[in-house]
């Protein structure tokens, strides 16, 4: 950057601004008006869309929490009968995991990240807008199941038999699984989005070790989701398949295995709990410092911690089933990680303490919940601790003890920092802040309530007191405990009313300038607007504010980077992902309905094709498809110029080809997703066949071997003219690519006919017992991606007809190509596997 | 009749569950004392005066974040381990073993009669001999339950497609409680099990009894109400030894006026409850597989009520 140093001051940009950028800019990132507002996608109000909805879900589902309450204030109580009772707390854990506690953390990252990375937005943000609407139309019509009582009532850990056909026949399971599995494929679409927007699309100079911790801690959390989620999207797929289908993959009768599920569901779920703890991890160390006016002790360290977390967290699922008869060394294996996952959050609390410790404590309202987040999720962590001891958990496992120890945790180490940071970062949205002298009552009234409520819960389960019945006799000395905890979710609710209350007089004040309340070092606390900052700043520590006092009148001078839009469009700079060295210019779609439209099309797929309409299923689900291949269509333009100034004297690329793409990246990422999915379909058909006495089981049989060498054959045939298809594009011949990608399509499409026939011949019967369900498992896995793949195949050749495939705008092939090769691993990987496993 | 209805992890009835309960004292124990050290940490870091001095990060990170809990828990982890009592893939020589069924929701209890050898069926009583290790075959026909009675030690899972083992000792004569521990559906509430433990000459009495067939019908009424058994269809799920055998999808009542306890756990056997449980199971206890009897006219009702009461 030698080129910056003419400049006399060093800043990227000079004075005086030519006239009209700034207008320029602001006609670019202009938010939609009046019922326009629902077609945004800038993360500005999608972000602010999500973080609202995540907290409606909190209020409700906290109701939930409060109808459990009174029913459980004494012994033998008729208020809910147990009918109700069972689908109030399936939806209370439910809605708190799933449309609470993951969404709103996704929700304050979409919202502030590009604010404190120095981004404009995030770098797909029509994906976020569908990911929102998927969630919110999702999530909202599942939650009214609720007013009809058909409401799941397995628990939200859902767990088979129960919740097979045979014992649960009513739509309620079936809102579960296809309801929550769609809204985990919305958090999928958030983690991706996080993930290339932290990595590609920080401000130049913000190196990784320059990153402010919050963005570690999103990276880390959405990379956790990206291996998490797969597998519980698996065990919805295979339990929903159970159920339409009668596939016996849990029933133990036909070969199944219940334990299959608690595999599958804890290898989402443990990791889950960190899912949701991390985000507000990394807020409490953007807090603590600011809070206490000094840099964060450790900052490296708190990192590497972060990193450890998300790593150890995949080895504590069987944690949950320490009474589930697994074998003694897995058990140990898993203690000695519940252990050692203890160590680097012991390393985050004593770094907050010794911040405090170092630091002038100023005790405003996001202070007070950040000492109340210490106090209850140290407590959790110790219980945690407690029941990661063997014994010990023997006995209180299901007890009121796991209650308490997981509302500590979750509602200390997430909602406490969750609530502390809305004090704290209110002013980002409008300028003001929430009232500190409610606050106090807030505080008190949620830290005393939460108290009140969950520390008799100890007790209660020490005493014997089970989880999830909907009633108890009132002679074995439960009674108080449990009048206490009623009484206190009371105090606990009217605290959090009091916040409501405080918040809805906020949001209807006159926006005004933020400035920089707290005196925070991060950038979201520059001055913003539609459009983010108006110039992204050159940074060079890691707290830029505290470091150099200029920089907010710089960046509103526009002194430093992009400071207006050089296209006339939505752009931001992508940097390079370690050392933020910028790039190239990324220009990024604007507003639109389809989104919505698509997302809308989605929800309705799944939600109608839960209560079997599904004529209307299938016309949502098409017009879904249409409306993303709309929005689709529009993207993928070529460059309007060739460079663009970002700063002075300083050109770079206007978009990026190939893997220097951030669409690139984030497919890879979209496939590390799918084929975690796949492993853990080939994960259920180990289990199953080592379960089986012999491998195929009788009755089944494997295929003629020439059927899978063959489909394999078609598969790489495929691939290769894949490969052709992409070298042709770059020597500027139009005709042989599409010609090569019908060719690929024809070979891909045989070959899943192949090896379905090989199947079909060898007499595959799904329902005959798990094996053969396992091999229909996978082979409907490949067969969707074939169809999705004849999708992107057909409009890959529409482009090409049309001719927006050039090769200076080629990412649909480049893309679809990557998907194509996926699949044709995967497909040998399946019919490897299929006859590897009678070796054994 | 008032009976303890002991449930609590921290009243054992045994040794080994003893052990597990002062394993349980040390933890709380040790927690509350680093809980109270880290949050008096805290406030002393809030409070001081000289604020504004720089830390010896290495000390704070390294010794207190992560050497202390790195010595802390390794010692629990080899502490814990050794009283982690070891797993048995047979049972103990000299060990009385038990089957137990759990369903959807009541608890089918299985003897062998050392006598005859022949199977002797109860439900929601388990009998233990003092002093003597009992082995529990533990499977579930439907869902998945678990067995959990705290005065004896830990909880396990009962799977459907499995056959679980636990070991457990009663070491003192006493009646606690247990209850089914993991979810299973509408009742899973109304799920209890009462464990009996006796001293083994009582306890050979007591096994002695259940093993003979249901007591004849001693008096009109109970005659009558044995017919009324019969004809009310009761034998289409119940078994009463002796009298019709050709079903076990309902709990064996054979000896059903000798438990202390109707629906599992969910009705003191007292004069006139057998009778109310009859005419109103769905409203005691909603959802349980049996329907209520509310027809029934109230005669039969209570010739019904007594035979069973009857049938010690």
């Amino acid at each position: 950057m030698s080129d910056l140093n003419e400049d006399r001051d060093g800043l990227p940009s000079s004075l005086p601004r030519p006239p009209g950028e700034l207008e320029r800019l602001q006609r670019a990132w202009k938010a939609p008006t009046g019922w326009r507002l629902f077609s945004a996608v800038n993360n500005s109000q999608i972000g602010v869309f999500y973080l609202a909805t995540a907290l409606l879900f909190f209020l409700l589902a906290g109701v939930l929490g409060l109808m459990m309450r009174a029913q459980l204030a004494v012994p033998d109580n008729t208020l809910l009968s147990a009918q109700t009772y069972n689908q109030v707390f399936t939806m209370h854990g439910t809605v708190m995991m799933f449309l609470f506690a993951v969404p709103v953390v996704e929700a304050i990252a979409v919202y502030l990240l590009p604010g404190m990375l120095g981004a404009r937005d995030l770098p797909f943000p029509r994906l976020s807008a569908y990911a929102f609407w998927a969630y919110a139309i999702g999530g909202i019509a599942f939650f009214c199941t609720i007013f009809f009582g058909v409401s799941p009532d397995g628990g939200w850990f859902m767990y088979p038999p129960l919740t097979g056909k045979e014992h649960s026949p009513g739509l309620g399971a079936d809102f579960w699984l296809l309801g929550i599995g769609f809204i985990e494929i919305s958090a999928i679409a958030g983690a991706i989005e996080l993930i290339i927007g932290i990595l590609f699309t920080r401000a130049p100079g913000m190196t990784l070790d320059k990153m402010p911790i919050y963005a570690w801690a999103m990276l880390v959390t959405a990379f956790m989701i990206v291996f998490a989620f797969p597998a519980i999207i698996a065990g919805t797929l295979l339990l929903e398949l159970e159920r339409a289908f009668d596939w016996p993959f849990f029933i133990a009768a036909r070969g199944g295995d219940p334990v299959l599920w608690q595999h599958l569901f804890w290898f989402f779920g443990h990791p889950e709990v960190y899912i949701i703890f991390l985000p507000a991890a990394g807020m409490v160390s953007m807090m603590v410092p600011v809070m206490a006016r000094t840099p964060l002790v450790g900052h490296r360290t708190i990192v590497a911690a972060l990193v450890a977390v998300g790593f150890i967290s995949f080895a504590l699922w069987a944690h949950h089933m320490f009474t589930a008869g697994l074998g003694r060394y897995a058990m140990l294996f898993v203690t000695t990680a519940s252990f050692a996952v203890a160590i680097p959050s012991a390393v985050q609390v004593f770094s907050w303490i010794a911040t405090f410790w170092k630091g002038r404590v100023q005790m405003s309202a996001p202070t007070l919940f950040l000492l109340g987040f210490h106090f209850i999720f140290v407590l959790g962590g110790l219980t945690g601790v407690m029941v990661a001891v063997l014994p010990f958990n023997w006995q209180v496992h299901d007890t009121y003890f796991i209650v308490a120890h997981l509302h500590y945790v979750l509602i200390g180490g997430m909602v406490f920092p969750v609530f502390a940071g809305l004090y704290y970062w209110a002013p980002v949205l409008n300028g003001h802040r929430l009232s500190e002298r409610l606050a106090r009552w807030v505080f008190g009234l949620m830290f005393g309530g939460f108290n009140l409520t969950f520390f008799p819960m100890h007790i209660s389960g020490l005493l014997g007191m089970p989880r999830r019945v909907y009633t108890y006799a009132g002679d074995l000395g439960w009674n108080f405990l449990n009048l206490l905890s009623s009484a206190g979710s009371l105090i606990l609710a009217l605290g959090v009313l009091l916040f409501c209350i405080d918040a809805a007089r906020f949001v209807f004040k006159k926006k005004i300038e933020h400035g920089n309340p707290w005196h925070a070092p991060t950038l979201e606390w520059l001055p913003q607007a539609d459009y983010g900052m108006r110039s992204i700043p050159q940074i060079d520590s890691r707290e830029p504010l505290w470091d150099r006092p200029t920089l907010a009148a710089e960046v509103v001078a526009g002194r430093h980077w992009l400071p207006g839009t050089h296209s006339g469009g939505r752009e931001t700079l992508v940097t390079s992902w370690r050392d933020a060295v910028p790039q190239h210019l990324l220009v990024v779609p604007g507003d639109s309905w389809w989104p919505l439209i698509a997302a809308a099309g989605t929800a309705g797929f799944f939600l109608l094709l839960t209560v079997s309409q599904v004529v209307v299923a299938f016309a949502c689900g098409i017009t879904a498809i249409v409306a993303i291949v709309v929005w689709l269509w529009q993207t993928d333009t070529p460059p309007h110029a060739l460079t663009a100034e970002v700063a002075d004297g300083v050109f770079l690329p206007v978009g990026a080809r190939g893997t220097a793409s951030h669409s690139w990246w984030a497919m890879i990422i979209l496939l590390c997703v799918d084929a975690t999915v796949f492993a853990s379909l080939v994960f259920a058909h180990v289990h199953v066949s080592m379960a089986a006495d012999v491998c195929p089981p009788a009755g089944a049989s494997l295929p003629d071997v020439f059927w899978p060498l063959a489909s394999g054959a078609l598969l790489l045939a495929g691939s290769a003219a894949m490969f052709g298809a992409q070298a042709m594009l770059v020597r500027g011949r139009r005709a042989p690519v599409w010609a090569l990608v019908l060719l690929a399509l024809l070979c891909v499409l045989a070959a899943f006919g192949m090896d379905g026939w090989g199947h079909h011949l060898a007499g595959l019967r799904p329902t005959a017992n798990a094996w053969s369900a396992t091999v229909a498992a996978m082979l409907a896995w490949q067969g969707f991606h074939v169809a999705v793949l004849l999708i992107m195949g057909l409009y890959v050749c529409a482009r090409a007809w049309s001719g927006k495939l050039r090769v200076d705008a080629r990412a649909s092939l480049d893309n679809t190509a990557l998907l194509w090769h996926y699949v044709t691993v995967q497909g040998l990987a399946g019919m490897g596997i299929i006859y590897l496993m009678p070796l054994f | 009749m008032s009976l303890p209805q002991l449930q609590s992890v921290l009243l054992p009835a045994g040794a080994a569950a003893g052990a597990i309960t002062s394993l349980s004292w040390v933890l709380i124990a040790g927690a509350t004392l680093i809980f109270v050290g880290v949050m008096l940490l805290l406030a002393w870091a809030l409070l001081r005066r000289s604020a504004g001095r720089p830390v010896r990060t290495r000390l704070w990170l390294l010794g207190a974040g992560v050497l202390f809990p790195l010595v802390v828990l390794t010692s629990l982890l080899v502490w814990s381990h050794t009283r982690t009592p070891g797993w048995l893939a047979q049972p103990p020589p000299g060990a009385l073993i038990v089957g137990i069924t759990a369903h959807m929701w009541w608890w089918e209890v299985r003897y062998s009669d050392p006598a005859s050898g022949e199977n002797i069926t109860l439900a929601n009583e388990l009998h233990l001999p003092v002093g003597r290790p009992v082995w529990l075959g533990l499977s579930s026909p439907d869902v998945i339950h678990s067995f959990w009675v705290p005065a004896l030690g830990g909880k396990m899972d009962m799977l459907p497609g499995r056959v679980r083992h636990l070991l457990v000792q009663a070491d003192e004569a006493g009646i606690w409680r247990g209850q089914c521990a993991e979810y299973c559906g509408e009742q899973h509430a109304r799920m209890a099990l009462h464990v009996f433990a006796k001293p083994v000459s009582e306890f050979d009495t007591w096994l002695a009894a259940q093993a003979r067939p249901a007591a004849a019908p001693a008096s009109a009424l109970t005659l009558r109400g044995r017919e009324a058994f019969l004809a009310q269809r009761c034998n289409a799920c119940h078994t009463v030894r002796g009298v019709a055998e050709e079903s076990r999808l309902g709990p064996d009542l054979t000896h059903v006026g000798s438990r202390l306890y109707l629906g599992a756990g969910t009705l003191a056997n007292q004069p006139g409850n057998l009778a109310h449980w009859v005419a109103h199971t769905q409203a005691v206890k909603p959802g349980a597989r049996m329907p209520s009897s509310q027809d029934m006219d109230a005669d039969t009702l209570n010739a019904l009520a007594a035979y069973l009461e009857h049938l010690k």
